[in-house]
């Protein structure tokens, strides 16, 4: 059975949708996410939509879902490099993702990551 | 025109004839316009018409359908000629009626060339009415199409002209938006907008709604899915421009804005994003 490769790259995991999604692919990516999530004890999650064509309103509230769920799990969630048609597609679904991070690109999501863990351990540490 | 007409023959016979007849006529009738055209110039068109339907009638071999080929010369005359014409400010009518003053010389003739011959006479009169009709119908169709071009050509200069995406600054794009929003505009503005972010890779834009004359709920609507979009697309969205009286507006209507930042001009919303990237503006010394 066909699964998307979750990554994983220091605190972060990186998720890269290459194919079209259909609804079991997403299921068992939302199975996978969060499973690998609780073991890595990632705090970013990282998700790549730049080859995603078509979205309907299951992946777009799939897509708000695990960003919640990973919230749950005190990991963050940025997805990164959605095509304009689709951003208009799920805007006009009524799902603009709120709670959700978005960036451009994988640079500027990681960055955005970065940032949000370096300022978390910054936040943890008494102030000097 | 059944290939027996004599309308060809007739015309070639008395082309030389025809044109001082016809041209008397133009010149007294109170549809002319030598505001618009000196009498040399329109000679100059009869003698020319004139010639061009003696050329194709003769080689037409009783066809009288315009969009033949043996018609392709006298048409592309009419068609520059209604063009011409536009131009200069004569009316659709006044260019038709020009092919159709051809009727009365031609009648004359073939009434003097068939006599008693009724039959005949009633059939020549219908073939040459068909013809000339179609032919001045032509100029009235090149008109209107030329017509159609202009407004089609002129509204997609508007839509493309009334929302430009600029680039203030690195990672800094900003939308004048001018005249009403609505659903087909918003989806023009969106697209360049979120085009323009994939090309720039800017963060940052700001919608400036200066130009826009009323905010209704529709057009928040429209305006906060264009932010939205932007927002995922990975750019924050900054509504600037909005005077008192819409910002009155806005709160009585109960839009709710929470989720945007707003600032009252383009120059307090710019100075914003310069700070959300970590630059600034400082002033010379010397």
């Amino acid at each position: 059975m066909e699964r998307i490769p979750i990554l994983k790259m220091g605190e972060c995991l990186l998720v890269s949708i290459q194919v079209d999604m259909h609804d079991r692919l997403a299921m068992t990516l939302q199975d996978d996410l969060t499973t690998r999530i609780a073991e890595t004890r990632a705090h970013g999650v990282l998700i790549d939509i730049s080859a995603l064509e078509i979205v309907d309103s299951f992946i777009g509230r799939m897509l708000g879902n695990i960003a919640s769920m990973a919230r749950v799990l005190d990991a963050q969630t940025v997805v990164v490099g959605m095509r304009p048609a689709v951003a208009i597609t799920l805007v006009e679904l009524g799902l603009s993702l709120p709670g959700v991070s978005t960036a451009l690109d994988v640079e500027k999501g990681m960055d955005l990551i970065q940032s949000a863990l370096a300022s978390r351990k910054g936040n943890g540490r008494s102030p000097t | 025109m059944s290939a027996t007409s004599r309308i060809p023959e007739i015309i070639g016979r008395y082309e030389r004839d025809l044109l001082p007849e016809w041209m008397e006529q133009q010149l007294a009738a109170i549809t002319l316009r030598r505001d618009l055209i000196d009498e040399s110039e329109l000679r100059e068109q009869s003698r020319r018409f004139l010639n061009l339907l003696t050329a194709s009638l003769s080689s037409a071999n009783g066809d009288t359908e315009p969009s033949g080929p043996t018609w392709r010369e006298t048409r592309d005359f009419l068609a520059g000629m209604s063009r011409t014409r536009a131009r200069q400010g004569f009316t659709p009518s006044e260019t038709a009626t020009f092919v159709f003053s051809l009727k009365q010389p031609l009648f004359e003739r073939l009434r003097r060339e068939f006599g008693r011959d009724a039959d005949a006479l009633a059939q020549e009169i219908w073939n040459g009415t068909v013809l000339l009709d179609k032919l001045g119908l032509y100029t009235t169709e090149v008109f209107q199409k030329g017509r159609e071009e202009v407004i089609v050509r002129q509204q997609q200069e508007m839509l493309e002209l009334s929302t430009p995406v600029v680039e203030l600054w690195e990672g800094i794009l900003a939308v004048p938006l001018i005249g009403t929003l609505d659903s087909a505009r918003t989806q023009v503005v969106m697209e360049n907008l979120l085009q323009k972010i994939v090309d720039t890779g800017a963060t940052i834009a700001i919608v400036d709604i200066t130009g826009v004359p009323t905010v209704d709920t529709l057009v928040a609507q429209h305006l906060l899915k264009t932010v939205a979009a932007a927002r995922l697309m990975g750019a924050e969205c900054i509504v600037s421009g909005i005077r008192p009286q819409i910002a009155q507006t806005i709160v009585h209507l109960g839009v709710e804005l929470n989720d945007v930042i707003t600032k009252a001009t383009l120059a307090d919303a710019f100075a914003v994003a310069l700070r959300r990237s970590g630059l600034g503006v400082a002033r010379t010394t010397g």
